[in-house]
């Protein structure tokens, strides 16, 4: 009998390619994500060496990041040429690159899943922070930077230190209108946007459990804002059911021999964590944030927290700039700032489990006077769906726009910008100051908090409208 | 990526950047990230907060500064390369924090940027120092894994890969691809219903040129 292991450990373990001592582990890698913006110097350094991509069988393209989301054409002339450039690098190098206009387009994190590419127990890597959302397969996902990119389209591996590890356990379960979001924003409001750096986390408890698979992406998505390498949860059930059936998921004998190997990785009893968290879920309630890191959040019945309140003085510095870009002042309540666009969608919130509660609170209601509310899928697949139930219909009549796929505002990289010190209830992940456009102020917030917020025009739970 | 001129250790003049979670939407807007190359980006370098005219990076006493000292978290974000090229093209050599986003810190490295960690009482002190006199000198030698800047002296940690890549000016891919072998007999052994993006291919291999 050997010692118990993690998940982590499991995964970790199952890719070594070879171990040396006073050396890091070298770790393949079974699925790289390429998308436009972090590619194009990557591609330049293997012409410039004469080398080639080793795996592209093992290698997808998607066009997410500057794609517009309300036309096929891209009117600025870097992104046309940022995207026309990858398509260049992947017809030389025989890589599958999914285009704008392709059924299949949309952000890489919500594609690959849903194309059932992502399985458990695999390595995913992508030259993108939100690859962490992969982690909700039990896969181990985590972004990389160009120079790693470039690395992995060379040699299919990369040279990995083992990272620590850290045991999120959610005890008790979900109340009503708390979602994945707000478990997630809760955490990091805990322990802070640093708070996991070096480690890849295993998110726990029955509240995951009960999580659906679009709910245990968001959660693992938002890992990084947390400082994280990555965040996991062991595979069950539901993972499997979510992916039976997919056309890029094995089928057959082989998906009979795969879910063999897939009930052989959760963590093992008495596994040791190097870190545990706990985290009371059946306290908790919607959550927003107040500042400009994803760390400063509140539930959404409070108000703006005072600078004063917080004990470290780095703290106390950081809110104080954080309050004054964002125009807020200490004791505000939540509920009374008002917003003048709504942003719905991104790679943590753009998957049709999203979009379903977003216009249920939407169904039969109208966006408030003054009020931008945009509602992009995550993909043109996620489009279809919502279309097949008729929700584009549900935000139609509200008069919320109904785009087509992409990161669109979560980013300030394409068309779907804010100019101006507007402020946003966004379904994104990052608040950072100037995120979605030069001075704007970014809420993050749930897709069922985004809607009710785009109902009243003011940051509002769920419960306010009932 | 080519191999790099071997960096052993550095001096020069320190700049403090007195703020928590600085990510990499500051050091580098997104708009910034469409360009094509690896180089160019000094235009972009925390170009929302060069809009406030009394911005610490631009002010006259410190032009010239190598060194940035940092706080927390500095770096903490996306992955985008883009902000440590935008810090070597601004002229930085090196970033002092008392903690860095994990992708940033392992990009800077790969990049020769060198991202050291020192405790938070070090990074305040040599924030002071830098405050106080804009002439203020430090040295980060990577061969004994030092900071010594007025006097003082702290030890830091590196991952051992990085910092021997370093020295020696090696080009990490070739450094991986002389592992050809032990990769090959890794993918030979995978199992069959891994998934696959496009149709089943033969490894394409490089050569190792060291």
């Amino acid at each position: 009998m050997s010692a118990p292991r993690t998940l982590i450990d499991k995964v970790w373990d199952g890719h070594v390619v070879r171990r040396r001592a006073d050396d890091p582990d070298l770790i393949y890698i079974d699925l790289h994500l390429v998308h436009e913006a972090s590619s194009p110097q990557a591609f330049d350094g293997l012409r410039g060496t004469g080398r080639r991509v080793r795996r592209p069988d093992l290698t997808l393209a998607l066009e997410d990041h500057n794609v517009p989301t309300d036309s096929l054409t891209i009117a600025d002339a870097m992104g046309r040429e940022q995207v026309e450039t990858l398509r260049r690098n992947c017809a030389e190098h025989g890589i599958t690159v999914y285009s704008l206009g392709d059924g299949r387009q949309g952000i890489v994190h919500v594609v690959a899943p849903e194309r059932g590419l992502v399985q458990p127990g695999t390595t995913v890597v992508c030259g993108d922070s939100h690859t962490s959302t992969h982690g909700a397969f039990g896969a181990l996902a985590f972004g990389v930077g160009t120079g790693d990119v470039e690395h992995v389209l060379a040699t299919q591996t990369m040279p990995l230190a083992r990272p620590r590890t850290m045991a999120v356990e959610f005890a008790g379960a979900l109340p009503p209108d708390v979602t994945a979001k707000d478990l997630m924003l809760a955490v990091i409001a805990q322990i802070g946007a640093n708070g996991a750096n070096g480690h890849v986390i295993e998110y726990r408890g029955a509240a995951i459990e009960g999580l659906t698979m679009e709910g245990r992406m968001t959660l693992c998505n938002l890992s990084v804002e947390a400082g994280a390498r990555a965040g996991m949860i062991a595979p069950d059930e539901v993972t499997y059911r979510y992916l039976k059936g997919r056309p890029d998921a094995p089928s057959g004998d082989a998906w009979d021999r795969a879910e063999r190997h897939w009930r052989t990785l959760p963590t093992d009893e008495g596994a040791r964590f190097d870190r545990t968290v706990t985290v009371d879920a059946a306290s908790l309630a919607p959550f927003v944030t107040w500042g400009t890191n994803p760390g400063q959040a509140v539930p959404v019945d409070s108000a703006v927290p005072d600078p004063e309140a917080f004990a470290d003085e780095a703290d106390r510095a950081a809110a104080e700039r954080a309050l004054a870009y964002m125009d807020l002042a200490p004791g505000t309540p939540m509920r009374s700032i008002a917003v003048d666009t709504v942003f719905i969608g991104s790679c943590t919130n753009g998957r049709i489990e999203d979009l379903r509660a977003a216009a249920d609170v939407m169904r039969g209601r109208k966006v408030a006077d003054g009020v931008t509310a945009l509602v992009v899928p995550g993909s043109m697949a996620v489009r279809r769906a919502a279309e097949e139930e008729g929700l584009h219909e549900v935000f139609a009549a509200a008069g919320a726009q109904w785009r087509l796929s992409g990161c669109s505002m979560c980013l300030g990289m394409n068309a779907d910008r804010l100019v101006g010190p507007r402020r946003c209830a966004s379904t994104s992940n990052r608040n950072y100051e100037g995120r979605q456009g030069d001075r704007a102020r970014t809420h993050l917030v749930s897709p069922a908090v985004a809607a009710a917020t785009a109902v009243t025009g003011r940051l509002t739970p769920p419960a306010g409208l009932r | 990526m080519n191999a790099l001129t071997p960096i052993t250790a550095h001096t020069g003049r320190a700049v403090a950047l007195r703020r928590d979670q600085v990510d990499t939407d500051q050091i580098i807007p997104a708009s910034f990230c469409k360009r094509l190359t690896k180089s160019g980006y000094a235009d972009a370098l925390f170009a929302g907060w060069r809009k406030d005219p009394g911005f610490v990076l631009d002010r006259p006493e410190h032009a010239g500064a190598t060194v940035l000292v940092a706080a927390r978290n500095f770096g903490t974000g996306s992955s985008r390369e883009h902000a440590v090229w935008a810090l070597r093209d601004g002229g930085f050599a090196a970033v002092i924090a008392s903690s860095f986003g994990d992708i940033f810190r392992r990009n800077a490295w790969r990049n020769g940027l060198l991202a050291v960690e020192l405790p938070e009482e070090a990074v305040a002190a040599l924030a002071d120092a830098a405050e106080a006199d804009p002439g203020f000198t430090v040295t980060i030698d990577l061969a004994g894994l030092t900071v010594t800047a007025g006097g003082d002296r702290w030890e830091f940690t590196a991952n051992e890969r990085q910092r021997r890549l370093l020295m020696e000016g090696l080009d990490e891919i070739a450094v991986t691809l002389a592992e050809d072998e032990a990769i090959t007999a890794y993918e030979s052994a995978r199992h069959d219903w891994l998934p696959a993006a496009g149709p089943r291919t033969t490894p394409a291999r490089s050569r190792a040129r060291l």
